[in-house]
């Protein structure tokens, strides 16, 4: 039968092209959006991930409490202990320190004195182990704009856009002026290796990245460091896994000591479980919004198309087709049409989507003024969901609209056929 | 003697039964503090969240215009020199070689790590062309007879909006200070202790500061030796002097 079908609608345009262009552009548009919108999400979440939160984050409490003024002054000690501990407790993840702190950036004349300044945020992060992982992890190579990677002490990356303000070029000194982890000041040459897009507007307006061990020595930090994070080993944030480790981390911390280290998840950073929680419901409620509207389109083809054939059935039931014969070969071509078309929009949805997940879309000219850290680029994010996701309003929509239409049939009077077709 | 002439100048006030005019008691501290020039040797220990630090320091001042800092300890600090001239205050690193303008946002950075920022010292301004002072009314304060004044902001371009001072009524040397935020909040206060009388005229000589928004328990300014109208040479007000 299905057979028969098929060949029925292949032989006959007029009854299968239009439904299922209505299917494939519905299909296409909910496979699309879905992979779009977690795309969004999740470039959010591994930017700060990156960035900022690691998957994971070891603190001090007293840090952690006020951690959006990142006060050096309660950075963690001892981290090579520390680190050792964690890499022993918890060989799932990799450990790295970071040192996140302000501070004026000056350039001098020709004379030592202050030619141009500005200031800026800075990051100690491991540039010169063999191993680290670190100029992997921020996308730097991938960053560069002019000049290279740090290679040895005393170097630094500087975003391009504060480089051009003011006016540096690689191998000229620039001098840090801020505060040492115990309050006092400090004053520190470096050397600019290269400059840098990071890629976030905040970023770009006024940020360097020096190796930690040259930022421990400027700000008087030798053993320690602002925060370490915490990466799975798979690169992917797990959620359960981590609040899991978080848990057993906290089991031994003492909540009494303002020093003890704590341990925080990339949910429980930089408000991201409230934003995350609210996009995923935003996301959701569009997503269902959208399945639900094309639920009904595809439904309502479904049923023009049993209406457009009412004169076609009223032969075959004249003929002596059985009026349950007829409604059965209508809902199997309802589930060939939803089926090819489902199959053939999610194809679409998906090709795009993988192109939009390689390349993605610079939204940078648009993010000029922003001052939280959002990445300049968004990509789609091809799921497991994103290949099913489509046959909801493809198949089911259009099965049942043509099933509820059908349902006329079983009304039809063979005494008033004769009538109609005349 | 000096009792006479202080009962002589509030006399029209006693009179009359009123509080003295805020002019007049800020005149009487000027009259008491001011002077053309300072050299001092001080002790300035901060106590931070982790620990307290201390710095020793030599200053040059002549009016309040113009100033010459040199760090003289702890090591890591030692060599450290600020000019201030005028409006404009430049620092001398030793250990980067460099001499680098304080300005802009940095003004209201710490000053190595106290509770007093760069724009509190560079505040050079007579308090009554920027204040419009009143007297509150008499207080006492460490057994001390006061004058509370209270000063706020005629200018926008004032790190404080309102100032509460409490001022000694017989030595004319204010004791205590608040200043305050337009929105009410205290965010800095200063007791003056261990006044002294150092060439005829009467001077604290331990400064606690204390940022109210910072933790810790402030910074201690202690002035351990303090010569006045001495004659500073004028090429320490220059750059020049600072490598």
């Amino acid at each position: 039968m299905i057979r028969f079908i098929l060949k029925g609608l292949l032989r006959d345009r007029q009854r299968s092209l239009l439904p299922v262009i209505v299917v494939v552009t519905g299909v296409f548009l909910t496979v699309f959006l879905q992979c779009w919108m977690t795309g969004i999400l999740g470039d959010l979440v591994d930017f700060n991930a990156r960035f900022t939160t690691g998957h994971v984050k070891v603190v001090t409490k007293a840090y952690f409490e006020r951690i959006e003024q990142t006060p050096n002054d309660l950075a963690l000690g001892e981290t090579d202990k520390l680190i050792g501990s964690l890499q022993k407790e918890f060989p799932d993840m990799e450990w790295i320190q970071r040192i996140r702190f302000g501070g004026l950036i000056d350039a001098p004349d020709s004379r030592g004195e202050t030619r141009s300044q500005g200031p800026a945020v800075g990051w100690g992060i491991d540039l010169l182990s063999p191993g680290s992982k670190e100029v992997e992890r921020m996308n730097i190579k991938k960053s560069l704009v002019k000049g290279s990677i740090p290679s040895r002490r005393g170097e630094v990356l500087v975003s391009d856009q504060f480089a051009d303000k003011l006016k540096v070029v690689p191998g000229d000194q620039i001098t840090l002026l801020g505060s040492t982890m115990y309050g006092s000041m400090t004053v520190y040459n470096f050397t600019v290796a290269g400059t840098v897009k990071f890629g976030s507007s905040v970023l770009d307006r006024g940020a360097f990245i020096a190796d930690i061990h040259d930022v421990q020595l400027a700000l008087d930090m030798p053993y320690a460091a602002s925060e370490i994070l915490g990466y799975f080993n798979t690169n992917h944030y797990e959620r359960q896994q981590a609040a899991a480790n978080v848990t057993r981390f906290m089991a031994g911390s003492d909540p009494n000591d303002p020093y003890a280290p704590v341990m925080v998840s990339l949910r429980d950073q930089n408000g991201l479980s409230s934003m995350v929680d609210y996009m995923d419901v935003v996301s959701a409620i569009f997503i269902m919004i959208f399945v639900m509207a094309m639920s009904l389109v595809l439904w309502n083809a479904g049923l023009l198309g049993g209406l457009r054939r009412y004169g076609e059935v009223g032969v075959r039931l004249a003929v002596g087709e059985s009026k349950g014969h007829v409604y059965r070969s209508l809902v199997w071509e309802s589930v060939l049409i939803g089926l090819i078309g489902s199959v053939i929009g999610t194809a679409i949805g998906l090709i795009l989507s993988f192109w939009l997940q390689r390349h993605g879309i610079d939204v940078s000219a648009f993010m000029k003024n922003a001052s939280m850290m959002l990445p300049a680029v968004f990509r789609a994010e091809v799921t497991p969901s994103s290949f099913y996701i489509g046959f909801i309003p493809g198949l089911f929509a259009t099965v049942i609209g043509t099933s509820l239409a059908g349902i006329g049939i079983y009304k039809r009077k063979t005494a008033q056929l004769f009538k109609e077709l005349e | 003697m000096k009792k006479i002439w202080i009962l002589l100048a509030f006399l029209p006030e006693l009179l009359i039964g009123q509080n003295p005019s805020a002019e007049r008691i800020i005149e009487q501290i000027d009259r008491n503090m001011a002077s053309k020039s300072r050299i001092l040797t001080a002790t300035m220990v901060v106590h931070a969240e982790r620990g307290s630090r201390t710095m020793e320091m030599k200053v040059w001042s002549e009016g309040e215009k113009r100033s010459f800092t040199e760090y003289l300890s702890p090591a890591r600090d030692k060599g450290t020199k600020m000019l201030k001239l005028a409006d404009q205050l430049w620092l001398f690193s030793p250990s980067a070689d460099r001499i680098i303008q304080i300005s802009g946002h940095m003004l209201r950075q710490s000053v190595m790590g106290s509770d007093l920022s760069y724009e509190d010292m560079m505040d050079d301004r007579k308090l009554t062309d920027v204040y419009k002072a009143t007297v509150i009314g008499p207080d006492v304060l460490d057994n001390r007879n006061c004058w509370v004044l209270e000063l706020r902001a005629k200018a926008e371009d004032v790190a404080y909006f309102m100032r509460r001072m409490w001022i000694d009524q017989e030595r004319n040397i204010p004791l205590k200070e608040e200043w305050y935020a337009k929105a009410g909040k205290l965010l800095k206060q200063t007791t003056l202790t261990d006044v002294k009388k150092i060439d005829g005229r009467w001077f604290p000589t331990r400064m606690v500061y204390k940022d109210m928004l910072k933790t810790g328990a402030g910074t201690e300014f202690i002035i351990n030796e303090i010569k006045f109208d001495e004659t500073i040479p004028e090429s320490l007000f220059s750059k020049a002097a600072l490598r």
